[in-house]
């Protein structure tokens, strides 16, 4: 226990050192928001506050990025975030992120950095981190391209993998079991794996590469198969932002979810102008569990959910 | 239909699958950063025992199966089903022989086992991990061969054929352990 508490200080102050140097300033925002977050794949928990219902936040990417476009410069948080209905051994509904966002940095740049700060923390991680696009891994591990495969094709190499699932699953979510269940078992266990490139209907809030057939400049990081984080090159139009967050809503709409309001004042900020700049969020806890070689989540929180 | 949802699987949860019920093993929840959530899960097939892999879509729905496990005392067989007896409320039922399968060779009258039942019917008995029964019938004994690691065959007054060793003699009560179905011990009496 003792141990624990004292290896989580110690990454909380590594972690602000990392950031002292290199100039990044440590902010705070709201935890709870009169808008949320409209990913349908993620649930908050909404709190009946006094003028209205409140959301707690799931990351603070918006009001942050109202800092941006206010003139912050580079900005990184440690915060509490909350995503509802999610407990598992690598899931927490209560957790802590650690998020930045870099000014003039392309999304490969920052995944330099993010490799720089994992490295100091997992210091047993080998030295020669793995960066490999979301195209060459479904190439390598399943032997197709999964920017060009259609529905039939996932099928049949679900069916090759002798993956059964119950529910019915469209095009992203087949990719998503794909990679859960298929890809990421291969990592290697002893270094840091970037994926970047994702096929464009997974873009959330990053920007798409102007290629013939455009990709999400975006990345996820793992040390061996456990996922740490998320990052992009995000995108800085106020109309592109605004119409993503819109057809996330339509979605949760038609899959039957509660309603969000989406965050005007984040469009608003957006609309004076966000610099262009690369965003990264890391699970801390996920990190931590990693450094002490644990497998469970809940061995590395002092008190989580179910004793919460 | 009573139904469960993905939320809420646990280990011990009864569900019906393919018309078959069965027991959650493990369930672990796995969701990329963004993206579909699964749930990923260990089944035991409550008739055969076997388990198998499964993967849900999170959010979707199976039906709950009724299915109850009860300690209940054998009486007898008639030959096509044995039955069993709640200890407390007297009442009845009778297994199959599906239900029974090789553990038929373990049921002594007056011993309590775990039956589970589907819809109040008896799919699985599961006797006691050790039982003792007496041997009906075996080749005369070997006086003073106690030492050595030699074994024959013997019968149990229930039907078993078991391998016991040689200075084992007929009538006596020996102590079995039922998922084996080896010899443990001659039997302490008291």
């Amino acid at each position: 226990m003792r141990q624990l508490i004292i290896q989580r200080a110690r990454i909380l102050y590594d972690i602000r050192a990392f950031f002292y140097q290199r100039d990044v300033l440590e902010v705070e925002t709201p935890a709870l928001s009169q808008a949320g977050n409209t990913d349908p794949f993620i649930d908050s928990f909404q709190v009946e506050a006094e003028g209205g219902t409140r959301y707690l936040h799931t990351s603070p990417e918006y009001p942050m990025k109202r800092l941006l476009a206010a003139g912050s410069g580079d900005i990184y948080q440690v915060c509490k975030v909350w995503r509802a209905s999610e407990v598992g051994s690598r899931h927490n509904p209560e957790f802590t992120m650690l998020e930045w966002y870099r000014l003039g940095f392309t999304y490969h740049q920052l995944m330099k950095e993010v490799e720089a700060l994992l490295q100091s923390i997992l210091t047993s991680a080998h030295e020669n981190s793995r960066f490999v696009s979301y195209r060459e891994l479904f190439l390598e591990v399943l032997g197709f391209d999964p920017h060009i495969a259609n529905n039939s094709e996932l099928q049949s190499s679900m069916a090759q993998q002798q993956l059964d699932v119950m529910g019915e699953l469209d095009h992203t979510a087949m990719l998503d079991v794909l990679m859960t269940h298929c890809i990421e078992p291969t990592f290697a266990k002893d270094r840091l794996t970037f994926v970047y490139d994702y096929p464009a209907e997974q873009k959330a809030l990053a920007i798409l590469s102007d290629d013939e057939s455009p990709v999400a400049q975006r990345f996820e990081v793992y040390w061996g198969a456990v996922e740490l984080g998320n990052g992009y090159q995000e995108q800085t139009d106020a109309d592109m932002n605004a119409s993503i967050l819109q057809s996330d809503s339509n979605k949760r709409e038609a899959k039957g979810m509660t309603n969000i309001p989406i965050d005007e004042r984040f469009i608003a900020a957006l609309r004076q102008g966000l610099p262009m700049c690369s965003g990264v969020a890391i699970g801390l806890d996920r990190l931590l569990m990693c450094q002490l070689n644990k497998k469970n989540l809940q061995e590395v929180i002092s008190f989580p959910w179910t004793m919460a | 239909m009573a139904t469960y949802n993905t939320n809420g699987f646990k280990s011990g949860l009864k569900i019906i699958l393919n018309g078959d019920p069965y027991n959650i093993v493990e369930n672990e929840f796995v969701k990329p950063g963004k993206g579909q959530a699964f749930n990923r899960v260990k089944i035991r097939n409550l008739k055969t025992g076997k388990v198998i892999d499964k993967t849900w879509k999170s959010g979707e729905s199976v039906e709950a199966a009724d299915v109850v496990e009860k300690d209940l005392q054998y009486l007898y067989t008639d030959g096509e089903f044995w039955h069993f007896m709640d200890a407390e409320t007297y009442e009845q039922v009778g297994a199959d022989a599906n239900a029974v399968s090789e553990n038929k060779y373990w049921l002594k009258d007056g011993d309590t086992c775990m039956v589970t039942l589907w819809n109040e019917v008896p799919i699985l008995v599961t006797p006691a991990n050790f039982v003792e029964l007496t041997i009906t019938q075996t080749d005369p004994g070997l006086k003073g061969d106690t030492a050595q690691g030699g074994t024959k065959p013997a019968t149990t007054e229930t039907g078993a054929v078991i391998k016991v060793p040689l200075f084992i003699e007929e009538g006596e009560v020996l102590k079995i352990d039922t998922r084996t179905g080896e010899y443990v011990s001659r039997a302490k009496t008291s």
